[in-house]
């Protein structure tokens, strides 16, 4: 929850060398200052526990009747006395211990049932149905009423009692075990270590168990805080021994005792805050430091901009549709630098053009399409140039202006078509919003030009599509579906930012025929984003070679397909695969392709 | 739909069986010592034994159980062994007590949770910061605590409301009201934070996600983006917590009502177990467990309304 004000460079535990890691781990909670405050008061706290019977002078049971309702201060008494007579301070030291007690019983039963049949059941498929089931069972418990009623049994004896309450807290153990053991056992290195003949147990503890510690260690810190406020609650409720002083028995003598003594329901009360906010911030603390750092929350807006940022585009006698000038786009790296991952990019477009923007992964032509639609990451920041559709600079431009411009002058077809769709809304809601957002269309007068639209991307049965939830058309529909919904308002930019990728080979080629007949209906320009060369010779007039940011070779398709100028390039051409390079052995089936894998 | 609705159901049922089951079994192992303080001094292990089978307790475990669950469906769920009072009509008046404060904690916790998860997520920088602090501060605090310390300044110092005490809705609304707010308020605050700290973080996955960018690039308002779209996907985690979170309450309800001396179902609890009053406590159990078991599947049906996935894969 709260992020540590120092290191947050280092994220995700690394998966292999769990010694290595916890070292590190323990290194940067040392020099995390919250964590060493809240860490130090709870040590401090344990130990004057331990030392309980040496700090007071008495025992906590032991009434005195002459120091009834004594005031702090008192000789004997620092804390003063409660109403039976007994040393608070004493009492208070022995109710650490019983928290104490208490939150060692409750997380550790909690720990092992919940670990071991998290192993279990996220390791063999076959028994996971049964831990599931107990566990779903295990919740089902109505936790602090079973406690009271189970009284006749445990005899209100807070150790047994804690101990039925660490089953009741395995299940959070439990699902945390079990989500990260199905992670870890579908990696690659384990089926390799399974092949190699290693067994289940030896696998278990050796790979699944440095991964799941962190996650374990955190929630361990939460188990103990829930278990001593419930204990202390119990306490308070009077289920218990009375021989055993303890945070709760205390805080309900105290406030029985309010008017005579206040402090003496602030001695416990306090004890049992401050006790219960460090563990919580230690947790934390914990959790900052083995998991790295939390997701930031960021708002939707456009970009923000460098300091001192001015568009810098000479006016041109003929603008383009679309002209990018010397765009750059940066990422702030942990120290706080920025590191430009689109630089200096210059880029034309005229109607009715296909321009293919090629590279491999990681070269920023993504980046840069996203700079021209102005949705770029939260954490981006626009560096220099000068980005204009239709002669209207759009870098620095109000999120106001660019909603217009996006739904009317530009738009956009994206990779992974399944993720680009809202899962619950159905697939006509989605496009009727689109066309209403744009247009200002009444619903009936959207829906028909949605239906219209189905059929134009050439969807067998546009009615039954329209009323469909993502999930329950195929890839390719999706992707027809998504361009439908990018040329509802006739854009004169249309940016595909790798649309054929995703798909299976044989709609590759439909997806394409479709973007260039639409083309030539509405007489858009289209930027194509793509690594692969086939397509650029499909579709492409001209091409657009990118590589780490910067471009590298701009021209006629034709001319870089005959004449690449650029070695990248002629890299990029060798790497087309020809016949006699197709591999002839049958393809491996992965399992799904990776969500959201764009960027 | 339907069929996912009749599977949770069925689900949901055969749970309830079981675990009152294992509540009966583990409270099986008192009867004596239960019966023992009963009878007193003229505790005997022949008197003992002859109460057992009075009462039918001599019997196998399963057997006494499946004869208490066949009255259970009839609606009889026996009579208390102090007051001879029927269970099934002890209960209720108690439990309205405690989920009269629970209901409206829950209410209020929900809407300022998805307020405050909602804002942070989609405002980010300062925003964020100070609606995180104010979820950590629930966190921090244990609501016994807060309990105590409304009652001492709103009750004692200041007078405006009653320190304890239980008003019924029928004799006087105001009074009512009067009587719940300070449980209500100390019941809230820890369910909100826990319920608004979940929202945020699904809300953040969510707002990264690649429709949300593509919704931006057909023109969609950030406003519409957030509370139509992104909200409605977070709604099915956050609602799996929003379960859970009225079971917590539940639970926290039933120590706080002793602040209040209000007679609730925690109170009747802690009375009828320091007694061994076993047919209270297994009616106790059946209400307890009964509503676990339809709050989880009030969530699970609502998932499957919201999620369209949900309905096919679980």
């Amino acid at each position: 929850m709260t992020s540590t004000p120092s290191d947050s460079t280092v994220v995700q535990p690394s998966e292999t060398d769990g010694e290595e890691v916890r070292k590190g781990a323990l290194a940067r909670l040392v020099r995390d200052p919250q964590a060493v405050i809240t860490g130090s008061i709870l040590i401090l706290m344990i130990i004057a526990g331990l030392l309980a019977n040496v700090i007071a002078q008495h025992d906590p049971n032991e009434a005195n009747l002459y120091v009834v309702n004594a005031p702090p201060g008192t000789e004997g008494y620092p804390l003063g006395a409660d109403q039976a007579g007994r040393d608070i301070l004493a009492r208070l030291l022995h109710s650490i211990n019983t928290a104490v007690v208490s939150a060692l019983i409750g997380a550790s039963v909690a720990l092992t049932i919940g670990t071991a049949f998290g192993l279990v059941g996220g390791y063999f498929e076959r028994l996971r149905g049964v831990t599931e089931w107990t566990f779903t069972l295990i919740m089902t418990f109505p936790g602090i009423l079973l406690l009271i009623l189970l009284m006749p049994l445990t005899g209100g004896d807070y150790r047994a009692t804690m101990l039925v309450f660490g089953v009741l807290l395995s299940p959070g153990i439990y699902r945390i075990v079990r989500n990260m053991t199905v992670g870890v056992s579908r990696e690659l290195y384990v089926d390799a270590a399974k092949v190699s003949g290693v067994t289940s147990s030896r696998i278990l503890r050796r790979h699944v168990l440095s991964v799941v510690r962190g996650p374990i260690v955190i929630a361990t810190a939460f188990l103990c805080g829930t278990a001593i406020s419930t204990q202390a609650g119990l306490a308070f409720l009077g289920v218990g021994s009375l021989s055993i002083p303890s945070f709760g028995a205390m805080i309900s003598e105290g406030f029985r005792n309010i008017g005579l003594a206040p402090t003496q329901y602030l001695w416990p009360a306090l004890t049992l805050g401050v006790m219960n906010a460090c563990i919580v911030l230690f947790g934390n603390a914990l959790r900052d430091t083995l998991q790295g750092a939390q997701p930031k929350a960021q708002k939707i807006a456009v970009a923000k901009l460098v300091d001192g940022f001015e568009a810098d585009a000479e006016s041109e006698d003929t603008p383009a549709l679309l002209s990018i000038r010397d765009l750059g786009i940066a990422y702030p790296s942990p120290s706080g630098a920025l590191n430009e991952v689109v630089r200096g990019v210059s880029l034309d477009l005229k109607p009715g053009e296909t321009v293919g923007l090629v590279g491999e992964s990681g070269s920023g032509k993504t980046q840069t399409a996203f700079g021209v639609l102005g949705v770029l990451p939260n954490e981006a920041i626009v560096t220099r140039g000068s980005v204009r559709i239709d002669g209207t600079e759009i870098l620095g431009a109000p999120e106001s202006t660019l909603r217009k411009l996006r739904g009317d002058a530009i738009a956009y077809v994206p990779q992974e078509p399944m993720s680009n769709l809202d899962p619950v809304y159905t697939v006509g809601s989605q496009l009727v919003e689109g066309i209403r957002v744009a247009t200002g269309l009444s619903k009936r007068e959207a829906k028909s030009r949605a239906l219209e639209l189905l059929e134009r991307v050439g969807i067998p049965d546009p009615r039954r599509t329209f009323d469909s939830y993502p999930h329950e058309i195929s890839g390719g529909m999706a992707q027809r579906v998504l361009i439908a919904g990018a040329v509802a308002t006739e854009p004169k930019i249309l940016i595909a930012d790798e649309p054929t990728t995703a798909l299976d080979v044989t709609v590759q080629a439909d997806i394409l025929d479709l973007l260039r007949d639409l083309q030539q209906e509405m007489g858009m320009g289209i930027i194509l984003v793509t690594h692969n060369f086939g397509v650029v010779a499909d579709i492409c007039s001209r091409i657009c070679v990118m590589k780490e940011g910067e471009v590298v070779e701009t021209g006629e398709a034709i001319d870089v397909f005959a004449n690449p100028q650029h070695e990248y390039t002629t890299m990029l051409l060798n790497a087309i695969l020809d016949e006699d390079t197709v591999r002839t052995d049958p393809p491996v089936s992965v399992g799904k392709p990776t969500e959201g894998a764009s960027r | 739909m339907l069929i996912y609705s009749a599977r949770r159901l069925a689900s949901g049922f055969v749970l309830f069986i079981l675990v009152a089951f294992i509540t009966y079994w583990l409270l099986s192992f008192s009867f004596d010592s239960v019966i023992a303080v009963r009878l007193g001094a003229s505790a005997t292990p022949e008197t003992i034994a002859a109460v057992r089978a009075d009462y039918g307790l001599d019997r196998p475990v399963v057997v006494q159980y499946v004869d208490w669950l066949t009255g259970v469906f009839q609606g009889d769920l026996g009579r208390s062994f102090y007051t001879q009072e029927p269970v099934a009509d002890a209960i209720p008046p108690r439990l309205f007590v405690t989920l009269s404060i629970v209901v409206p904690a829950l209410i209020i916790a929900t809407i300022i949770a998805v307020f405050l998860g909602t804002f942070a997520a989609s405002r980010g920088g300062g925003a964020d910061k100070a609606a995180q602090g104010i979820m950590l501060f629930g966190y921090l605090v244990p609501n016994l605590l807060i309990a105590i310390l409304l009652t001492v300044v709103l009750a004692i110092n200041l007078g405006w409301l009653p320190a304890t005490g239980y008003v019924r809705f029928g004799d006087d609304p105001s009074g009512w009201l009067k009587s719940i707010t300070i449980p209500v308020i100390a019941l809230f605050i820890g369910g909100a934070a826990n319920i608004a700290n979940q929202v945020r973080g699904t809300m953040i996955d969510e707002l990264r996600k690649d429709y949300v960018r593509t919704l931006r690039t057909r023109g969609v308002s950030a406003r519409t983006i957030v509370y139509k779209h992104a909200l409605r996907n977070a709604a099915g985690p956050a609602l799996t917590v929003f379960g859970l979170t009225f079971i917590n309450m539940f639970g926290g309800a039933l120590i706080i009502e002793q602040v209040f001396a209000l007679p609730g179902f925690g109170t009747f609890s802690f009375n009828s177990a320091l007694q061994g009053d076993f047919p209270v406590l297994m009616g106790l159990t059946v209400f307890g467990v009964g509503m676990t078991v339809s709050v989880n599947l009030l969530t699970d049906l609502a998932n499957g309304w919201l999620n369209p996935k949900a309905r096919i894969y679980s």
